[in-house]
């Protein structure tokens, strides 16, 4: 049995507009173990991008629980938040959100800036490694502008696995991408998944999300449909069989 | 996080935007500049004034007539015929804390020599007056008491006075005339240069007091006494003492205004360092206006940051950054800005100042103090202007951040 990195229980949330009351989260349970790569699922307004927020950390619940790698958020101040965001997660964004005008090795150094006990050199260290396991030793002194697409998102990829999280969150992180470049980030993802990182995955494609272990489907702030993926799609094969088109 | 990586934060932004943040400098930059080269202006008018007016000594002391009554009728200054010789004579009795006197009458003429001449001041004083007015004989000698008594035509002049009429020819042994009076030159003075308000020094004639009230202005009065205290310590006892010994010998009776006025050197000094420390204050106030309007450039630039980079920021609170260190990137960076061109600033205007200095020949002082000073203010601009926009960026909320377009 492995260990459960995210415990939610009963978890809800409301917004209020003026003197609407919105329900973007109406009771969720949900528990992700160890090693899994989770998509989680919905159209707009089904409370997935509520559901990662929390799950994030950058937002706080109205009620239920939350445990992520055993720690309640429920009772932590908004700076322990953060703490615990620099330790625990690792964040992926469907535009990358690199600082520009900054070496692809700086963008990967930044969350190490935010913990203290990380010496410089370390620092460099740990970035070089991140880079190297995205396949990107040979960009480092890159500028954002001189990367490709596919290559900014593995610096973002690299810069959520500098701090080694114990859940990388992407969120919709092939949604920029051409279908060649997505395959090719779903490889890499999935390579990370075999090594034994645990990613969740928000996408509204069903395509991507048949890349992963398990499919949770939200709508309406519930989740609707929960079941593991049968016939589980590879990525390095799947780029086999697409067509050589010129590289952009 | 330490501050050690904040500061490395802040660099790497600035250095993101060189050309944006040097114009954002140059505010400060140029303000703090001014407010160097206008001290330095200030204050060193201030110490050639004070340097002048002590080398025409500091224990100098001055009475002229003043305002006049007769019966009921105030009268002005200028003509007051109501200083004597008596009065010279009572001083040096009666004032223990002065050590000379000197009468003093005034006229100003052409001094002539064969088909030369030059307009120029002739002074009509004792022997005593060299002393009091710090004069050297730079060749020849002084008048004597028996030259004094029997209105000799004699005279000293300046060195203004021997290159215009005698250029390098020596002057002793010849005469002058002055106002038709043939005044034989029995020496020249020593050079003393300008004094604190540009006046030449040496442009003038000094001949007995009583040759120049019976020969050339016909008069019994004298215009003005000089004397010097015998210690700058004793000043305000020679005044006193000589106010004392004036309305004695004027029998002005208790209650009675002073019909004159006496001053002292060092009371001059005082006055004219007042009027070039509210100079300097002034110059200063109008620089620091100046360092005021680049400070608000700072916030303003720093404003346009915070929006421009709400994406950076809610990056930065996603990969575990707390509200204080977004807070103290900004401010940082609003210090490093102001603390940057304020370095530059005061090091423009230590070299605008040379410069001032050495072409103009102005003179100029930059005082520790107000170096020190402006970096100082320099600091307190950038976290004054830089807090609030850090605030801003410090209160954004990570999830609106990341996806403000």
């Amino acid at each position: 049995m492995k260990k459960a990195i995210i415990e939610v229980k009963a978890l809800k949330k409301d917004f209020y507009v003026g003197e609407i009351t919105v329900h973007a989260l109406r009771g969720v349970d949900l528990e992700i173990k160890e090693g899994e790569f989770v998509a989680i699922m919905g159209t707009s307004g089904s409370g997935k991008s509520t559901m990662l927020n929390i799950l994030g950390c950058l937002d706080k619940p109205t009620s239920g629980s939350y445990f992520l790698d055993g720690i309640s958020m429920g009772e932590l101040s908004k700076n322990e938040l953060a703490n615990l965001r620099n330790i625990k997660l690792g964040f992926v964004f469907q535009s990358y959100n690199l600082l520009s005008r900054t070496t692809a090795l700086e963008n990967v150094e930044l969350p190490l800036f935010y913990n203290s006990k990380i010496r410089s050199k370390e620092r460099r260290e740990r970035a070089e490694a991140a880079l190297e396991a995205v396949g990107l030793s040979d960009r480092m002194h890159h500028m954002p502008n001189q990367l490709s697409g596919g290559q900014q998102q593995r610096v973002a990829i690299a810069r959520s696995l500098v701090n080694d999280p114990v859940v990388i969150l992407a969120d919709e992180a092939t949604g920029n991408l051409d279908t060649r470049t997505s395959f090719e980030i779903m490889a890499l993802l999935q390579d990370l998944n075999q090594k034994g990182k645990t990613i969740v995955f928000v996408t509204h494609e069903a395509d991507i999300a048949k890349f992963m272990t398990r499919q949770i489907v939200f709508r309406d702030g519930h989740i609707i449909r929960e079941e593991m993926v049968i016939n589980r799609n590879n990525a390095v094969e799947l780029l086999k069989t697409l067509p050589i088109e010129e590289s952009v | 996080m330490n501050y050690l990586n904040s500061i490395k934060i802040a660099l790497n932004a600035l250095k993101r935007n060189k050309f944006r943040a040097f114009l954002t400098m140059l505010g400060i930059i140029i303000g703090v500049a001014s407010v160097i080269v206008m001290l330095a202006i200030g204050q060193g008018s201030k110490k050639s004034i004070q340097d002048t007016m002590s080398s025409m000594g500091t224990n100098l002391i001055f009475a002229m007539p003043g305002a006049e009554q007769k019966g009921g009728v105030r009268m002005g200054n200028s003509d007051a015929q109501s200083m004597k010789l008596s009065d010279v004579e009572a001083i040096e009795k009666n004032c223990p804390a002065i050590s000379d006197v000197s009468p003093e009458v005034r006229s100003s003429g052409q001094a002539v020599l064969g088909n030369q001449n030059w307009p120029t001041s002739l002074y009509g004083v004792n022997n005593k007056y060299f002393n009091i007015k710090k004069y050297t004989i730079g060749r020849g000698r002084s008048f004597t008491e028996t030259e004094i008594q029997t209105y000799a035509k004699v005279c000293l002049i300046g060195q203004t006075v021997v290159e215009n009429l005698f250029g390098k020819a020596d002057p002793i042994g010849q005469s002058i005339r002055f106002k038709n009076i043939p005044l034989l030159i029995i020496g020249v003075l020593g050079e003393k240069g300008e004094n604190g308000m540009g006046q030449d020094q040496d442009d003038l004639v000094m001949a007995p007091y009583t040759t120049v009230q019976k020969r050339i202005l016909a008069i019994t009065h004298i215009q003005s006494i000089a004397a010097s205290a015998a210690s700058e310590s004793q000043n305000e006892a020679a005044i006193e003492q000589i106010t004392a010994s004036l309305r004695l010998s004027h029998k002005l009776k208790t209650g009675d205004v002073n019909d004159f006025q006496v001053r002292s050197q060092s009371e001059m000094v005082q006055m004219f360092s007042s009027i070039s420390n509210i100079m300097t204050i002034l110059l200063g106030a109008i620089s620091g206006i100046s360092l005021l309007v680049g400070g608000i450039g700072i916030m303003n630039i720093m404003y346009v940051s915070v929006t421009e980079r709400t994406r950076e920021i809610g990056l930065r609170l996603s990969v575990g950054g707390r509200g204080n260190d977004i807070l103290l990137q900004f401010l940082i960076e609003s210090i490093l800005l102001s603390v940057f061109g304020g370095v530059i600033g005061i090091s423009l205007g230590i070299v605008a100042t040379q410069i001032m200095a050495s072409i103009m020949s102005w003179p100029v002082v930059i005082t520790t103090l107000s170096v020190i000073m402006s970096f100082l203010v320099c600091s307190a601009i950038g976290i004054f202007f830089g807090w609030y926009p850090a605030r801003k960026a410090a209160s954004l909320n990570p999830i609106d951040a990341l996806r403000y377009e």
